[in-house]
């Protein structure tokens, strides 16, 4: 079986899609088909594994959002399957964030590292 | 040691994120891996010496292979003469071989 | 053919909002060209791209009539990629994400199309010799 590692570089695209974050979604869709799956977040991607995001209170015209995202849940829920996802240290920092402020079971990894990470997956997954 | 290919399709006065992708591939050279990066799309732009070309010419010389896409080179008038050191045209062609061949292809 | 050569896409973006849908057909039509197989998972706005429906229209302002200017549309474009791709031995095989046809209502896709899901992504890639995700950004 591959490794494949998900890298997901930008985030809050998708605010009233049911699918939010598309690719936080589909690594969940592709562990449900089988796959091996790591992910790391890169860039403002750093943002998804923040805890207390609320995206919640959306209308347009009489029509209310239902069900917003919750992009931090569906991070926490890729660490519940086993999934390892990591975070770039230096994008966190560089952008006010402390490990504290993520989602538990979270990783880091220097941006020096992250060519390394690369080289321990079988495939690279750019989302 | 591993074969990458790696598409940049972002241009640097764009996207601070470039520069980043750029010490990727710089990264998995020094590693030991087999390394091209091939600029496409608005990603282009610095192969034409403008304030971030240096930083391609730099990672030529680090044994990076710098290739940029002679169709998107061509849409933006860049011409052949005007690529910057280390920086060479190349057709799309490229990238399928590299996927054909089974070797780590990657749009950052 | 020995040792045809497989190749798997992912595209997100729809047709005209961002350069890397003309990337990615580039791509897919090289491999059309050399007679790969190929398995296109299209996801998110990559589904519009094979819709029935879409329509020409006439150009005001380069002065071009309806029927004048005659421009393709990329359900054509991609038509013509998968026959340029069975007339030289190969495949194009087109999935469309269902969820994401369904909330962009655009079900009705061009002969050859077929819906999916993400395991047909995994299980393309899985027998590929190559895969390459061409994701959206920002």
């Amino acid at each position: 079986m591959a490794k494949t590692l998900q890298i997901v570089t930008h985030a809050y695209r998708c605010t009233i899609e049911e699918q939010d974050d598309p690719t936080v979604w589909i690594t969940h869709a592709l562990e449900g088909a089988g796959a091996d799956l790591g992910v790391l977040l890169r860039g403002n991607a750093v943002n998804s594994a923040v805890q207390g995001q609320d995206a919640s209170g959306l209308s347009f015209g009489s029509m209310v959002q239902t069900q917003p995202p919750r992009i931090d849940r569906d991070v926490a829920a890729l660490l519940a399957k086993g999934i390892d996802v990591y975070v770039v240290s230096c994008d966190a920092r560089e952008r006010g964030l402390e490990d504290a402020s993520f989602v538990e079971g979270i990783k880091t990894v220097e941006r020096s590292g992250v060519a390394g990470l690369m080289d321990q997956f079988d495939r690279v997954w750019s989302w | 040691m591993a074969k990458y290919v790696l598409l940049e399709s972002r241009d640097p006065f764009d996207s601070g994120d470039t520069l980043h992708d750029y010490q990727v591939a710089s990264d998995l050279a020094k590693a030991g891996n087999e390394v091209t990066l091939f600029l496409v799309q608005n990603g282009v732009f610095p192969a034409r010496k403008s304030a971030h070309s240096e930083r391609l010419s730099q990672l030529a010389k680090e044994n990076v292979t710098v290739l940029a896409d002679s169709f998107a080179l061509r849409e933006r008038a860049i011409a052949s003469g005007e690529l910057v050191d280390g920086v060479k045209a190349a057709e799309l062609e490229v990238v399928v071989d590299a996927m054909a061949a089974g070797h780590k292809t990657i749009w950052l | 053919m020995a040792n045809k050569k497989k190749l798997t896409f992912c595209i997100m973006d729809g047709p005209y909002e961002n350069a890397r849908t003309v990337t990615a057909l580039r791509l897919i039509d090289i491999a059309a060209k050399r007679g790969y197989d190929q398995t296109v998972f299209a996801y998110e706005g990559g589904v519009s791209l094979t819709f029935a429906k879409q329509e020409k229209h006439a150009n005001s302002v380069q002065g071009a009539s309806l029927g004048v200017w005659d421009h393709p549309l990329p359900r054509e474009w991609v038509a013509s990629i998968m026959e340029t791709a069975r007339a030289n031995g190969g495949s194009v095989d087109w999935i469309n994400c269902g969820l994401c046809v369904d909330e962009r209502g655009v079900g009705e896709a061009i002969e050859g199309t077929r819906r999916g899901a993400p395991s047909h992504l995994l299980e393309a890639a899985d027998a590929s010799d190559g895969t390459l995700i061409i994701g959206a950004r920002g």
